[in-house]
């Protein structure tokens, strides 16, 4: 057995794992990162980039087809198609792209990576087993140990992974495009790909057990987005229930609302019903950390109830978002520099890369009224802005929410297509802690979607002027 | 509509001032006919007893049709004689049309309490470098937001203070920080109602009285079983009892050789009035402060009627409920904080009482009983008397009784 010890362990190269062991090498600490699989994690592989990828080409044949059929802009293309092989190459090209490129920062940061799997020995100790040749055991030692070993996608009891039944990994890089699609679960994950593969030209069903698509989001932001998936003809089967694969190996048997059985058709089965965090498999257990549900439990600091032993991302539980991750990975390589931080945003942005786009940052309308406050709020549709109507797009709405009394920015939200780029501006006024003034009396360029959010702010303030 | 003045109505004979107490309406509210709009507190001449908190409603304020006036306050609110006659300084003023109109934000930069500070993701983390809690600056911005020159003059203003340690350079801090921001802010909280009135009350009683106190520990083993047999078998028809009405009933009956405690003392007149009855005020914590509703007639009564008397009074009490007459005339008093009572308290007695006993927590100790050590159920009971007509000798003997009946619970059941 081969030895080694470092002062900080990174167990998982998502994400939450590379940005800390980059930030902590940057600020002179010896640091050893372990992967398994490939560095970058679920964002860079098999989820956020290889989606947005697919999703953007699905949207570029989709615009091709929408002008084949007399597009209203008087462009004229025959018949357009789809080399199916080539988008996966190009997607996978982009993958790989990233991928060497946080490999290349590890290293030249001093980051020493080890590809193999970790196995716990306590909070001080992990065993590697390396995949390649040398089947020798690596024994790590370490003054701090961060978990970051990311979360995997949940699988239905009716419906075990294999054959028909994929998970989104398998979605992102299919053999071929399937005559019908059966999505399980109405969450994004399932929208955002179902939304993709129709664009592509299958066709698409999803079964959803709730009576409601994007049930994490309030109504009226996902209604653009029920509009549109009807407008795009993908089926919801809302209220329904899986039972299980088909009697002949496909299809899907589903119970609906009223208490029917039937089976829909379908050649592959997306299950896309949420992610977990990934806590087993590696001796993780052992430490008995304490839990919060499934999730490791942290404190504002990123500390487990273990001295010395960190977590952050997916494995600490919802919000399940790359950009939370990072910016915890940062904060723990600064807390073991000697540096004081806290894990304290006063807002972590989710998209939702559906047709058209969701955005929420900060709190809600019902958030801020559960939470206590009096809060105004007010929405300045796209349908009111010039850049969307040259777009084409002038489905949606910015929304803002403040608090009354002092007019302090506690929320945005929009839904509408492009609306994840104004994301930036909105998480920037929370941190900077904007009042309503501040981003009505700010010039927004024109003609730009963003005037709609200097809108919303003058709308609040009970004198929007282009509505 | 204009403005509305509410004079305070004449409460009745005998009342020395009211006292404003607390407003039920805020700016801005409606108000309606019959609607409380403030609590006051009255003091009711030559009695020195607790107030009484009583509500007063105001007449012909418009009705619930017509459109409905705002009120203004002002704070403030000194006592207010009745003889003044312009007490109440409540206005009403006609609501300001704001129904289209854009909210106005209020300009002050003043942080409410509780409030997360405000301040951007530079300035927090500046904060954190040079180890300042931010909820402690006080911030120059918009909505009161923290800048950087807010976190320079605080941070300055501790080196000027001599905290350099966390406020000077980041090195500093890490060097000798403690990680913990010392508080500097500061709450005047006027001292009114039911809290002037204990205020009062202690004051009075710490500095006419000289104070000694007897502890003595019971073993309470065989009462507590008693009281345990008593619950498990009648508890369901009659109501479970605590320690009190046991430890009520054995004062009673040691009180019929100590008269001298079951007494008032009169210093001006010099006068110690002993009394035949036995009352027993409770001291009770309620949400507004202590309050002391008082077992009438103790003597009087067995187990269970002590027991669901105190139960019935100290709902009173906490609910705002209680009379005057439930609120005064004891003889002597019993303070009990149960399961928090400690090992030992020194109660301050009730003036113009001369005894007050306090109850401690019970708990399992071990104890040597013939020549063994057992584990006993003991309980201190700490005793404070008036020394000036209350010797020693006779405070002792009076707990000695006490124990010796509690010790021996059949015996408190012998007349």
């Amino acid at each position: 057995m081969k030895n080694h010890t470092t002062k900080l362990l990174v167990i998982g190269g998502g994400p939450g794992g590379y940005v800390a062991a980059i930030r902590a090498a940057q600020l002179g600490i010896a640091t050893t990162l372990v992967e398994g699989e490939h560095l970058g994690g679920t964002c860079l592989n098999i989820g956020c980039i290889p989606s947005r990828a697919w999703i953007h080409a699905a949207e570029a044949f989709e615009k091709v087809r929408h002008y084949a059929a007399d597009s209203p802009l008087g462009i004229r293309v025959e018949s357009p198609s789809i080399d199916l092989a080539q988008t996966l190459r190009w997607k996978d090209g982009i993958v790989a792209r990233l991928t060497t490129g946080v490999a290349a920062l590890l290293k030249k940061n001093g980051v020493q990576v080890i590809k193999g799997w970790a196995t716990i020995v306590d909070g001080k100790t992990i065993e590697v087993v390396s995949d390649g040749k040398d089947t020798e055991l690596l024994r790590i030692g370490c003054e701090h140990m961060l978990l970051a070993p990311g979360s995997q996608a949940v699988e239905l009891p009716t419906l075990p992974f294999g054959g028909p039944v994929i998970s989104a990994t398998e979605a992102l890089s299919p053999p071929s495009l399937p005559k019908h699609l059966v999505v399980v679960g109405g969450g994004y994950i399932g929208l955002e790909l179902g939304t993709a593969y129709r664009k592509l030209g299958a066709e698409v069903t999803v079964v959803e057990a709730l009576e409601r698509i994007l049930p994490a989001y309030d109504e009226e932001l996902v209604k653009p987005v029920a509009v549109s998936l009807r407008r795009l003809g993908v089926e919801l089967r809302l209220g329904s229930t899986v039972l299980g694969v088909g009697a002949q190996g496909k299809g899907l048997r589903v119970r609906d609302a009223q208490g029917e059985e039937f089976e829909l058709a379908a050649d592959r089965i997306l299950v896309a019903v949420g992610r977990r965090p990934r806590t087993g498999g590696f001796n993780l257990e052992s430490l008995q950390l304490d839990l919060n549900g499934r999730a490791i439990k942290i404190d504002d600091q990123c500390r487990t109830s273990m001295r010395g032993v960190w977590a952050i991302g997916d494995v600490t539980g919802e919000p399940m978002l790359a950009h939370r991750a990072m910016a915890q990975g940062e904060m723990v390589a600064e807390i073991i520099a000697g540096r004081r931080r806290q894990f304290t945003p006063a807002a972590i942005p989710a998209v939702c890369f559906t047709d058209p786009e969701i955005v929420v940052v900060g709190q809600t309308p019902d958030d801020a009224a559960q939470a206590g406050l009096d809060c105004l709020h007010a929405q300045f549709p796209f349908a009111a802005n010039s850049r969307a109507m040259t777009l084409e797009s002038t489905d949606g709405f910015v929304r803002v929410v403040a608090r009354r009394d002092n007019h302090l920015i506690v929320g945005w939200q929009a839904v509408g297509r492009g609306v994840s780029e104004l994301c930036t501006a909105f998480s920037q006024s929370l941190e900077m802690g904007a009042r309503l003034e501040d981003v009505a009396a700010t010039i927004h360029a024109h003609p730009t979607l963003g005037e709609a959010v200097q809108e919303a702010a003058l709308r609040a303030l009970g004198h929007a002027l282009h509505i | 509509m204009g403005i509305h003045v509410i004079k305070m109505p004449d409460i009745g004979e005998g009342i020395a001032e009211v006292e404003l107490v607390a407003w039920n309406i805020d700016v801005g509210d409606s108000v309606v006919e019959d609607q409380p709009l403030a609590t006051l507190l009255l003091r009711i001449a030559r009695d020195a007893d607790l107030g009484i908190a009583a509500r007063i409603e105001v007449e012909g304020a418009g009705n619930a049709d017509a459109p409905a006036p705002a009120v203004a306050k002002t704070a403030p609110l000194p006592p207010v004689t009745p003889a003044a006659r312009a007490a109440a300084r409540t206005a009403m003023t006609a609501p300001p049309a704001t129904k289209h109109a854009a909210p106005a934000a209020s300009e002050s930069t003043v942080r409410p309490p509780g409030d997360k500070p405000i301040a951007s993701p530079a300035v927090r983390r500046r904060a954190w470098d040079l180890g300042i809690e931010l909820r402690y600056v006080s911030g120059s911005g918009t909505a009161g937001r923290i800048t950087h020159e807010d976190l320079d003059a605080y941070a300055a203003q501790q080196v000027a203070l001599g905290h350099a340690a966390n406020a000077g350079s980041p090195a500093r801090a890490y060097a000798s920080g403690t990680g913990y921001a010392e508080g500097h802010d500061e709450e005047a909280v006027p001292v009114i109602g039911l809290r002037r009135k204990i205020a009062q009350k202690m004051q009075e009683s710490k500095r006419r009285i000289p104070h000694f106190t007897y502890v003595e520990e019971i073993d309470v083993t065989e009462l507590d079983a008693s009281r345990t047999r008593l619950n498990d078998t009648r508890g369901a028809q009659r109501g479970r009892l605590s320690i009190l009405p046991f430890l009520m009933r054995a004062m009673v009956l040691a009180l019929r050789d100590f008269p001298q405690i079951n007494a008032r003392y009169d210093d001006e007149a010099a006068v110690l009035t002993r009394y035949g009855a036995v009352h027993i005020g409770i001291a009770t914590q309620t949400e507004g402060g202590l309050m002391v509703p008082v077992v009438r007639h103790a003597e009087a009564r067995d187990l269970w009627s002590s027991a669901a008397e105190i139960a019935r009074l100290a709902e009173a009490a906490r609910s705002g409920r209680a009379t005057r007459e439930e609120l005064s005339g004891s003889t002597i008093t019993i303070s009990s904080l149960g399961a928090l009572g400690g090992v030992v308290s020194t109660p301050v007695i009730n003036h113009p009482e001369v005894a007050i006993v306090g109850v401690n927590r019970m708990v399992l100790r071990p104890m040597m009983r013939g020549g063994t050590v057992v584990a006993r159920q003991m309980m201190n009971l700490s005793s404070s008397f008036d020394h000036r007509v209350i010797d020693g000798l006779h405070a002792a003997e009076f707990i000695q009784a006490v124990r010796k009946l509690l010790e021996c619970p059949a015996t408190l059941f012998v007349e």
